[in-house]
């Protein structure tokens, strides 16, 4: 609640429109379908995907914050992109088959969605963002609310090294000199 | 209300204006530094993958920050964008004490003889403003030393059989080689290149009172944890604060360079960290605000006497705004590459820096720094698709196995591509901000093709099963090695400031950072910067002597 209260705070333009959703600015809804959008850019296999390291968590924390430009494009967009799923195939994005999902999403790459559902906004600048968000969330630092665990550091082979460096000592000064 | 009289203010404690803080006060002078940023330490080191100064995601780790900085980019169809700092087309460089010198890469490259006499080398290029400097190697060269030894580089200066020549060794010796140095080297050698181990400013051994680099993958774009990088935050801004002639004055933005009835400067008006106006009054004020920056102070700094800004007597403030087009390839190998000794970037050659048929000039070429994770996800090739198993898939089976090769082309200066100030827009202190328009030139494009083919050879050389090209297009050309808004030049017609960086017509004005290089050399700028500043200090100090600037 407290975190709601924050977020609204936060984004005066754009308060959750349910109060009950565990995010700072989505609301379930748009979390789901953000959450399937994101697990079709970097899906999981044998490693992990967007879902399980968080990325979507790492969106709903920027866009509180230095993300706070992008409110409405996610806001008008995760909408759009459930009515384009909803006209396509009948069902809100998140509970296509996944090859339903990427045809959407190759739709909204190549920008051919249906105009009227998307108002003259562009489809691919949206999915472009998304790309961008969902790449920093999965490969970057886990401080700021994705790749949980470094779960995309690990696939790769770069794992957080132990903390070194620091100036624990002087070392312009006979070693010895200084407590430990 | 004014505050007490100094004899000199400095805007900018960057590169150049922490040298002549450190020069002027050890000299007697007493001065303010103005730094708009903030004094960061090394216990700022966030080694935040997301928000440094080379990957800006969530903005820029060391200023300026996004709120209240704008600047307007004109695009190369005439389209005006309002940017922000973390954007690529602001062109940022680090707002902070040490200005880029805190966060570099810390390349540290003297340029090249011919580097300073570009137009008599290769004659006019249409469509530039190709000019020889009016100082050569053999005038900077003391200063290029000193450089070296008070800021500290490490380095092998006899490996490079291209470099100009010099009278010291470096003071430190090169880190041992990484994995990509020990690749390239043997590459390099079967091509008939001669590589060497790129010089550098940081510490490879304790020095100044400071320890060794320890060698994390966090470097270029970050604060150094152990304080092994040498900048002028940790050598001669605390000399210069040491002489207790200097002040240094954190989050002060300067507005404008007060003038007097006699046409000289009289100080300098800032918003100070409250965001109060105060006026300061000097003998001599001198910008150091990085070339962009520098351009828009003098273009703001509006009077009767100077009714189109400072210096400005012959439109040529803000004029030849010129960085580097990075060029270069990638290549993929079959083993892996990645060892996680940073910085990196370990081993250059100067081969194509001049003499390439056809060409004007050209550029060094070093492997790059560590790419860490979302920086290589940039970098992938345009023929993996930008998402899906197949990003995925090339992410992890050729991350660890990668290396690039890259250089700085050095550019035409054009004489329309330019910084104003922009009649609308305004930032958070109601000064008008940098509006930057122009691309760079049609040559650069042509050399970046050359140098890229010739790294993508030296990968293929080193065993690279697959490459790909990276060159620059036609854009405006800025960015962290920002230079030639303020032209140095004998002729008052054609550049802003003379030979010691003086503004022609204000002999108590001086502009001591790249906006005086007349062109960019293929080279980091930042040692050409201190070497600079060195030289044009040392000529107020001699001119203070003899009471010239006294008013």
């Amino acid at each position: 609640m407290q975190m709601a209260a924050a977020a609204a705070a936060a984004s005066p333009m754009f308060s959750c429109s349910s109060t009950d959703s565990p995010w700072r600015f989505f609301t379930v809804q748009e979390a789901r379908t953000l959450e399937a959008i994101c697990e079709q850019i970097i899906p999981a296999d044998k490693d992990a995907g967007a879902k399980q390291a968080g990325v979507v968590n790492y969106i709903d924390r920027q866009i509180v914050g230095h993300f706070k430009r992008h409110q409405k494009t996610y806001r008008e967009g995760l909408a759009a992109v459930d009515q384009t799923s909803r006209t396509l195939f009948s069902k809100v994005f998140a509970e296509l088959s996944s090859e339903q999902q990427i045809k959407i999403l190759e739709a909204l790459e190549k920008n051919e969605v249906p105009a009227d559902l998307w108002k003259g906004r562009s489809a691919k600048q949206f999915f472009e963002l998304v790309v961008e968000h969902a790449m920093q969330g999965f490969y970057g630092d886990p401080r700021h609310g994705g790749n949980r665990n470094g779960v995309s550091w690990r696939m790769l082979g770069v794992p957080y090294p132990p903390i070194r460096g620091r100036l624990h000592y002087d070392l312009t000064k006979p070693v010895g000199t200084q407590p430990a | 209300m004014a505050l007490k009289h100094v004899n000199a203010v400095i805007v900018g404690a960057g590169a150049g204006g922490g040298i002549v803080a450190k020069e002027l006060a050890q000299a007697g002078l007493n001065v303010v530094l103005l730094e708009r940023g903030k004094w960061y330490s090394p216990f700022d080191a966030r080694k935040d993958d997301l928000r440094n100064q080379r990957t800006t995601a969530l903005g820029n780790a060391f200023g300026p920050e996004d709120e209240g900085n704008p600047r307007v980019f004109v695009d190369p169809q005439g389209q005006e964008h309002v940017v922000l700092p973390s954007e690529g087309n602001y062109s940022n460089n680090a707002a902070c004490v040490g200005g880029g010198t805190f966060s570099y890469g810390a390349m540290a490259w003297r340029f090249m003889e011919k580097d300073f006499r570009m137009r008599s080398t290769y004659g006019s290029v249409e469509g530039s403003t190709l000019e020889d400097w009016p100082i050569s190697y053999d005038d900077l060269e003391p200063f290029y030393e000193k450089a070296e030894w008070e800021i500290g580089v490490s380095g092998d200066a006899a490996a490079n059989p291209f470099g100009p020549p010099r009278k010291k060794p470096y003071p430190m010796p090169p880190l041992p080689p990484n994995r990509e140095h020990d690749i390239l080297k043997d590459a390099a050698e079967w091509l008939g290149l001669h590589p060497f181990p790129i010089p550098m400013l940081h510490n490879t051994i304790p020095y100044n009172g400071r320890p060794a680099c320890m060698r994390c993958r966090w470097c270029v774009g970050f604060a150094c944890e152990v304080d092994a990088k040498c900048g002028t935050h940790n050598t001669v801004i605390p000399k210069a604060l040491a002489t207790k002639n200097c002040e240094l004055k954190t989050q002060c933005v300067a507005k404008e360079i007060l003038t007097n009835a006699q046409g000289r400067v009289s100080g300098v008006a800032y918003f100070d960290s409250d965001g109060k106006l105060q006026e300061q009054p000097a003998d001599l004020v001198v910008v150091s605000c990085g070339a962009i920056e520098s351009a828009r102070l003098l273009l703001n700094s509006k009077s009767n006497n100077f009714p189109n800004g400072l210096g400005n007597r012959s439109d040529w403030v803000g004029r030849n705004l010129q960085g580097h087009a990075y060029t270069g390839a990638f290549g993929l190998f079959d083993l892996d590459i990645y060892d996680d000794l940073g910085p990196g970037a370990s081993i250059a050659a100067c081969d194509y820096n001049h003499g390439n048929p056809g060409l004007v000039g050209g550029g060094m070429l070093a492997n790059e720094f560590i790419r860490l994770p979302y920086q290589f996800v940039q970098l992938l090739p345009d023929t993996v698709p930008a998402w899906g198993p197949k990003h995925k898939e090339f992410m992890r089976k050729w991350y660890r196995r990668s290396m690039g090769v890259q250089g700085p082309v050095q550019e035409m200066p054009v004489f329309d591509a330019r910084v104003q100030a922009d009649p609308k827009v305004r930032d958070r202190w109601g000064i008008p901000v940098a509006r930057l328009s122009g691309t760079r030139h049609p040559r650069d494009v042509e050399t970046g093709k050359f140098l890229a083919s010739k790294a993508e050879e030296w990968l293929l050389e080193a065993g690279a099963k697959s490459t790909w090209k990276s060159v620059p297009g036609l854009w405006l050309s800025g960015g962290q090695h920002q230079a030639g808004t303020c032209r140095m030049g004998n002729d008052s017609k054609t550049s802003v400031v003379n030979k010691s960086c003086q503004v022609h017509d204000v002999p108590n004005l001086f502009v001591v950072d790249a906006s005086v290089h007349v062109t960019n050399g293929g080279f980091n700028p930042v040692l050409t910067i201190m070497a600079i500043a060195y030289r044009s200090s040392e000529y107020m100090v001699k001119e203070w002597k003899g009471t010239k600037f006294r008013s």
